[in-house]
């Protein structure tokens, strides 16, 4: 990494390296022209448009994978960590632009910026994974968000959903105070934004005290804002409500694991030297959002609703990979958050399939007898589900097994007693509604809004979840080491080659 | 083909259930069902025939590379106790398909699918040499278990069948963290035999051992986790109850031979003294529940309770006779047990009702009926000449050997289980017909007191019921052909259990 000189701070080379942003940004921007001028008859270009750019993006990302460039002096990395979860996030815009197609006429919401705002959160998302400067970072963070608040209020009729972006933007701005104040006290004790130049100063010892533990608490609290971890997890349940269901999909699987992208980057790459200071703040945060999401799930009835606490569980889980530390749960956490996506875009495709005409799947008692007439998506339904609550053979069996053994590797039994007696806990409701689709009986006729797009989400979901669980991707976990994320780059290449 | 004998015996029905997945036709289904359980049983034969009596090892060995990041292999292998189970339950899914030929009308492809899916999760349970492997099976169980109580089951199945679940989640979901916990402790590996050998703390040995007893303990059911067991029976179906009754149960018992006894040795035998009392609660109190009970498939339940009491008291004896017992009466309640509950099924289907007293007129309408479920009441309460009575005398003799006052709370037992067994068969049989009602017979048929038709076993009731009595007489008159299994494996496991693992602090 070289110093902030001015001479190599416009080298081509930096801007190769943020060739697949720049895809997406420009391509944001080129559809929202053609979107004007796109006859009514044809409204399938603009969202062809947003597959091909995502598309094309992912192309020169698999480029430059590996790469292990470090461009705009430090501030950008390209390492397979980024490629990673870059991918995650290819396969989460894909799949939800999918996904909205029909929802959005059935909304009457079809307008060409939906999509484009969409392509713009996912450029800051890319930013996110890569950057490796607090400033940097948080550029791609307000870039991310700021999109879908838009998106979240998108329903223009909808009371619910104008409340939900109303509390969201609110909140999250607020949010995005606090980690900023963080941010400015870490470089008003270090001197630096950069990561590794963090980690460097932190190793003095030199900077310690409780200026410093506030800026950590401050980090935690902007970050946890981010994943809706306790006890910052207040926006989610009205946001996932509100929002457009494709939305809701969306935000659950793609922002959210930038936010993680980017905590683990931050604490373990910029914080390890003070692994001891914000370990019992994460592991608090963890374990709250464990027991309070996933019971307060239970007592839900809207399936949105619901999910958005059982996303408030699910990020429980994955932050306990992160207080591990090591890098079998730093790959724990990013196998989590690859399965979370398939597993919520599955789910969130049937959802989105029961809303037609008058027909709303909001409520979990809609889905009362579905497996009745509909058998097949009762069943893709039933794997998510038993998925989401972690029973083999499925992916998300595996993703939480990956995260024991990385809790328990360090020795942290007590964490992993308490995710395991919380999985149950969860188990309970994601059941309840296998109850009711296979075992009562159906109160009228199901419409299903369903169309080639999700049909395909729905199949590569499933295909994923069950494959993984059986067959699932990891890598040989060496040794714990210090500042685990710099070094995972050779590693994840066989994710990612 | 005998290089994968296991894994096709374990595979099969899963090759099964697809082809299951294109077929239409109600009747076709349970066809292919039926083949696909009796080809995979016809291959457990020679399983049980090429076994080796003279060997502890693992035998059928197959091993192959399955996620080499974590040392995880595709591991299957038998010993001389699981080979008894993987025929137990390919036995045990022939007698399951038969009982749900006219039982199961609606959605038959669903159930005929989850049947066969349950089937080969089972036989992986009893199979797998790897830890990862064998939890993978064990958890898949839970799923098809699920859907066949609560979709197929009785009125109450919802709230049953979701209480199945939970109980058995969060009993084995603990049991995972001791698993990952003793992958650390060995050296990260799964490999069941390795972790049999490493050396483990006490404390290590304590902590492990509690996460899995509360796993096996759930699913045996011990006193006081057994509150699941009369729901779940009681609303499942015939062919559910079959395999809760004759499968299921033994995974617990089979867990604490496989895991508790040879991996914490010292934990096992800090703890069998109040394990062994909790059994003889269970069997005490098991049977005096079941002589209360006015629902025939409440009091089998109960009387399964007592029974396994009897099971996992011979487990923690930790002496030949009682271990082999235990093993031989695991063998015996899943043959007997198994029959009882397809007999309740049976006369369920003419009647409608499994009320005791209901009936009273076995004896004299349906006499074929009548005198099966004669062999299987004293087989169940442990007749001399029936299997039942070779299991209890040898674990009575595993407690004499411990501790002579067992004997006699044993005894109380035992005569607890004849009391109500006979007194359920004396109430089916020969109790007063209380409608006063007189049966016309007709074409052979007959009507109960609320006018249902009843009539006597048919040919394939008879099929099922006879392939039963067989065994029962089998383990009854010439127990050491399954005893002669077993001897090489138990000595080896006993010399296991009583081998110190630790320095220090040796018997």
């Amino acid at each position: 990494m070289s110093g902030p000189d001015v001479a190599t701070f416009f080298s081509p080379g930096d801007f190769l390296a943020i060739l697949p942003e720049m895809v997406i940004a420009g391509m944001a921007c080129v559809i929202l022209m053609v979107d004007l001028v796109v006859p009514r008859t044809k409204r399938w270009v603009v969202p062809a448009l947003s597959v091909l750019s995502v598309a094309a993006a992912a192309w020169f990302s698999w480029n430059l994978a590996g790469s292990g460039v470090s461009a705009f002096s430090g501030m950008f990395v390209l390492d397979g960590y980024a490629a990673f979860f870059k991918l995650i996030f290819y396969i989460v815009a894909v799949f939800a632009v999918f996904v909205s197609i029909r929802y959005i006429k059935t909304e009457e919401i079809d307008l060409g910026e939906y999509y484009v705002l969409m392509l713009f959160s996912l450029s800051g998302m890319m930013i996110m994974a890569s950057g490796s400067d607090l400033l940097t970072i948080y550029l791609g963070l307000e870039l991310a968000s700021l999109p879908v608040y838009a998106l979240v209020g998108f329903l223009q009729k909808s009371r619910k959903s104008n409340e939900a972006a109303m509390k969201y933007v609110i909140l999250g701005a607020f949010s995005s105070a606090i980690l900023l104040y963080g941010i400015s006290l870490i470089y008003g004790l270090t001197g630096t934004t950069q990561l590794a130049a963090i980690s460097a100063a932190l190793e003095t010892g030199a900077v310690s005290g409780p200026l410093f533990t506030l800026a950590v608490i401050m980090l935690v609290a902007g970050f946890g804002f981010k994943v809706a971890g306790f006890p910052f997890h207040m926006w989610a349940p009205d946001a996932y409500e509100g929002a457009p269901t494709p939305i809701t999909a969306f935000m659950a699987a793609g922002p959210k694991a930038a936010a993680f992208a980017v905590i683990m980057r931050v604490f373990l790459e910029g914080l390890f030297p003070a692994y001891d200071n914000w370990q019992m703040a994460i592991a608090a945060v963890a374990v709250g959002s464990m027991v309070v999401g996933n019971i307060t799930a239970i007592m839900q009835t809207s399936i949105k609703r619901m999910l958005a606490f059982s996303s408030v569980g699910h990020a429980g889980y994955a932050l306990l990979g992160l207080v591990a530390g090591s890098e079998e749960g730093i790959a724990s956490v990013m196998f989590y958050l690859l399965v979370y996506a398939f597993m919520n875009l599955g789910i969130f495709g049937i959802i989105i399939m029961m809303r037609r005409d008058s027909q709303s799947g909001d409520q979990i008692s809609h889905y009362a007898g579905l497996a009745k007439s509909n058998r097949l998506t009762a069943l893709a339904m039933l794997v998510f589900l038993f998925s989401l609550a972690g029973i083999p053979p499925t992916a998300g069996f595996v993703a939480k097994f990956y995260v024991f053994m990385a809790l328990i590797h360090k020795g942290m039994i007590g964490l992993a007693v308490v995710a395991a007696l919380m999985s149950a806990v969860a188990a309970y409701y994601y059941i309840r509604i296998v109850m009711l689709m296979y075992m009562r009986e159906p109160e009228k006729e199901f419409l299903l809004a369903s169309s080639r797009g999700i049909l395909c989400v729905l199949i590569i979901a499933l295909a994923a979840v069950v494959a993984l669980g059986v067959y699932p991707l990891t890598y040989k976990p060496r040794p714990a080491r210090r500042s685990a994320v710099g070094q995972e780059r050779n590693e994840m290449e066989r994710w990612y080659p | 083909m005998s290089g994968h004998l296991l894994s096709s015996i374990v595979f099969l029905p899963v090759l099964g259930a697809l082809v299951i997945l294109f077929i239409k036709d109600a009747r076709a289904i349970r066809w292919v069902a039926l083949v696909t359980l009796a080809v995979d049983f016809a291959l457990a034969i020679p399983l049980m025939r090429g076994f080796d009596v003279s060997t502890h090892g693992m035998q059928f060995v197959e091993r192959h590379e399955w996620i080499p990041s974590w040392n995880i292999t595709y591991y299957l292998g038998v010993d001389g106790i699981s080979v008894l189970f993987v025929f137990l339950t390919a036995f045990l899914g022939i007698i399951c398909v038969l009982a749900s030929w006219k039982a199961i009308e609606k959605k038959v492809k669903e159930f005929m699918i989850a049947l066969l899916i349950m089937q080969a999760a089972m036989l992986g349970v009893f199979s797998a040499l790897d830890m990862f492997l064998f939890y993978l099976f064990w958890e898949a169980m839970l799923i098809p278990m699920y859907l066949i109580i609560g979709v197929w089951g009785g009125p109450n199945r919802v709230y049953s069948a979701i209480k199945f679940f939970l109980y058995t989640l969060a009993g084995s979901i603990l049991m995972l963290v001791g698993m990952i916990a003793l992958y650390f402790a060995a050296g990260k590996t799964f490999d069941m035999l390795v972790l049999m050998e490493h050396k483990y703390t006490f404390t290590f040995q304590i902590w492990v051992f509690m996460a899995f007893f509360v796993a096996f303990a759930v699913k045996v059911p011990m006193f006081p986790f057994h509150t699941w067991l009369p729901d779940a029976h009681v609303e499942a179906p015939t062919a559910g109850s079959i395999i809760l009754a004759g499968v299921l149960l033994k995974m617990g018992t089979y867990g604490f031979l496989r895991f508790c006894l040879t991996m914490f040795p010292d934990a096992s035998r800090f703890f069998s003294t109040p394990i062994v009392v909790i059994s003889i609660v269970a069997i005490i109190y098991g049977a005096f529940l079941a002589l209360a009970q006015k629902d025939l498939k409440k009091l089998i339940a109960y009387s399964s309770i007592s029974h396994m009491g009897f099971i996992t008291m011979g487990i923690f004896l930790f002496n030949k006779n009682g271990i082999e017992g235990a093993i031989l009466q695991m063998f015996n309640h899943g043959i007997t047990t198994s029959a009882l509950f397809l007999c309740i099924g049976l006369i369920y289907e003419r009647t409608h009702t499994r009320h005791i007293g209901d009936y009273g007129w076995a004896a004299s309408r349906v006499p074929v009926y009548a005198t099966f479920l004669f062999i299987f009441t004293l087989a169940s309460l442990g007749f001399p000449g029936t299997n039942g009575f070779i299991g209890e005398i040898l674990i009575a003799f595993g407690a004499y050997e411990v501790y002579k006052p067992y004997l006699i709370l044993l005894l109380i037992g035992i005569v607890g289980g004849a009391a109500y067994m006979l007194y359920m068969y004396k109430s089916m049989a020969f109790g007063a017909d209380s409608h006063g009602h007189g049966g016309h017979g007709h074409g052979g048929s007959h009507d109960d007191s609320h006018g249902h038709k009843v009539w006597d076993v048919d040919f394939r009731e008879a099929i099922a019921l006879i392939a039963l009595v067989v065994f029962v007489f089998w383990v009854g008159f010439h127990p050491e052909d399954f005893l002669g299994y077993m001897h090489e494996s138990v000595g080896n496991l006993i010399n296991q259990a009583n081998t110190s693992k630790f320095e220090g602090l040796g018997l």
